[in-house]
């Protein structure tokens, strides 16, 4: 086991990924606006019909700082499971890049680069979603990028991993059934986790979505986040554990 | 200075060594080709050589640079010709250049300069705006020695260049390889066509089982491991085969299949003999590095 060995020759890889992205960036940030916006819509103001206001908030606007968090998540997520699996397993880019002056913690780092600066796009558009749709104003609504970027970091680390594990794509499916869904319904995206039983809100306390939700929902409420330092303590160690770890596993992986 | 030099490199996968205690030197400006059947440890010989995989013992250097502790700094002055195809499909042919260009550190100046040549170079200047997934075989290979070329390498490394090219495809790649050689660069190439390695490379490698068993100039090999003449008799060769055992016919019979295989320095006696059997097929040339290859290397499937 052995720390990453950061240097700016992750740029080149990451601008690699960033003119990829150009070609499709209209149909992406398409997907990145409209997913959110229906889920908003639909669930906000069909349940937000039935009911009151949740901690002083609007149903819509609880439910569009939870939604935030779970869309930039799942951005990360399929960015660093099936777009980097992709390059590394059946493009053979990374091969490619190994090749060259660059070497395996470039690559890795160059990944977990871009896929936060997606995930910052991604949280761009929900942030437009909030204001077109009027859910919410005022300048604390700002702090959701960065939030996103620290969701962004979170999860790309942790989706690397398993990236590093898999032997296809269909591997990717535990992690969504065993970690994405379960977070999404436990973290209190929909609704506030201490309606939960006690066991369900203790696992949830551990869980790095519940952290990311904590943080967002203040700032689309107006006011300051509580245990700041806390929640991003959490986002930043599973991102950079996750970072580490990968870059181990990917390093074993292609030795072979 | 040697190009490469290698001195007892080991690299095993599990208990199995792919690479057994291996030796080779290669000179500045010469064409060196590694042969051997699947599994001989050819590509792994190659990806030691780039430091993209760590041996268990030996000692590796490229122009005096130590590898791995400075692989890095050596594929800087390295291009490489992998043998799965791994263009970038979702960019153009010439964004392909750009972006494998920025990963050397290259200058998007300099590469407004070099690209142009290259596509020349490679004859795909009409395809420079094509998306990836229109080009033929042959032009993606071309595509991928011009991206090799990208840093304006000393040493190229050559995975089995014109594996799954038509003929043309392949005479234009080695043409362009003569060239590349002309230019003074190094290279070393891995193939399974001895044609390949007759017409390119000053001298050749013969591995098997991760050790090399023979090197030479492919007329010293042949002259050195094999009878200069060859018969094949490709049918009804059952009415002389006991003749064949007589050295006065042949010297060495190896028989694949049908077809009997027979060595000697003088074919005149055979031919005489054939001659008066019509219903007998055969075919008289010259031995050439396939011979050598497989006497040493067996005639068995490696799978």
């Amino acid at each position: 086991m052995r720390l990453p060995r950061p240097s700016l020759r992750f740029i080149p890889i990451w601008r690699r990924n960033l003119l990829v992205w150009r070609k499709l960036a209209i149909p992406s940030m398409l997907g990145n606006l409209a997913d959110p916006m229906f889920y908003m819509l639909a669930l906000g103001f069909g349940l937000g019909r039935l009911l009151p206001e949740i901690g002083g908030m609007p149903y819509i606007a609880f439910l569009a700082a939870g939604t935030m968090c779970y869309a930039t998540m799942n951005t990360a997520t399929f960015e660093s499971l099936y777009s980097a699996f992709s390059r590394m397993q059946i493009q053979r880019t990374w091969d490619a890049i190994l090749n060259t002056p660059l070497t395996l913690d470039d690559i890795i780092i160059g990944e977990f680069a871009w896929s936060i600066t997606k995930s910052g796009l991604s949280g761009l558009a929900i942030l437009c979603a909030i204001l077109i749709l009027g859910i919410a104003h005022g300048p604390n609504l700002l702090w959701l990028i960065p939030l996103s970027l620290l969701i962004g970091m979170c999860f790309t680390g942790m989706a690397l991993i398993i990236t590093a594990l898999a032997p296809n794509y269909d591997f990717f499916m535990y992690y969504f059934s065993l970690a994405i869904t379960p977070m999404t319904l436990l973290c209190g995206v929909f609704f506030p986790t201490n309606q939960l039983p006690l066991l369900l809100q203790h696992i949830s306390v551990l869980l790095p979505l519940t952290h990311a939700i904590d943080l967002a929902r203040p700032l689309v409420a107006g006011h300051n986040p509580h245990h700041l330092i806390v929640h991003v303590t959490v986002l930043v160690l599973y991102g950079l554990t996750g970072l580490c770890l990968a870059i181990n596993l990917i390093e074993r992986r292609l030795q072979r | 200075m040697p190009a490469v030099s290698v001195h007892g490199l080991t690299k095993k996968y599990g208990t199995s060594l792919a690479v057994n205690g291996l030796d080779l030197s290669i000179e500045k400006g010469e064409c060196f080709g590694l042969l051997g059947p699947n599994g001989a440890g050819k590509t792994t010989t190659l990806r030691l050589l780039l430091g993209t995989i760590t041996a268990d013992s030996g000692q590796i250097t490229i122009n005096g640079e130590p590898i791995p502790a400075r692989a890095r700094h050596s594929r800087a002055q390295i291009g490489v010709v992998p043998q799965i195809d791994n263009l970038d499909p979702d960019f153009t042919v010439t964004e392909n250049l750009i972006v494998y260009g920025r990963y050397f550190g290259i200058n998007q100046e300099t590469l407004n300069h070099r690209i142009p040549a290259l596509l020349e170079f490679a004859e795909l200047s009409h395809k420079s705006n094509s998306p990836i997934n229109t080009l033929s075989g042959g032009m993606k290979r071309r595509l991928t020695l011009a991206r090799s070329l990208i840093n304006d390498p000393s040493l190229l490394i050559l995975d089995e260049p014109t594996t799954g090219l038509d003929p043309q495809a392949r005479h234009m790649i080695w043409q362009r390889l003569r060239n590349l050689i002309q230019q003074g660069k190094t290279i070393l190439l891995t193939t399974h066509f001895m044609e390949e390695a007759e017409r390119l490379c000053d001298r050749i490698a013969i591995l098997d089982e991760g050790q090399r068993i023979a090197q030479g100039t492919p007329v010293n090999l042949i002259q050195e491991h094999i009878e200069p003449h060859v018969i094949e008799i490709i049918n009804n060769s059952e009415s002389i085969r006991p003749l064949l055992a007589d050295q006065q016919y042949c010297e060495r019979v190896e028989e694949a299949g049908e077809t009997q295989f027979c060595y000697m320095h003088s074919p005149d006696t055979l031919i005489q003999l054939l001659a008066a059997k019509p219903e007998i097929r055969y075919l008289h040339r010259p031995a050439n590095l396939e011979d050598v290859f497989i006497k040493l290397t067996g005639r068995e499937l490696r799978d």
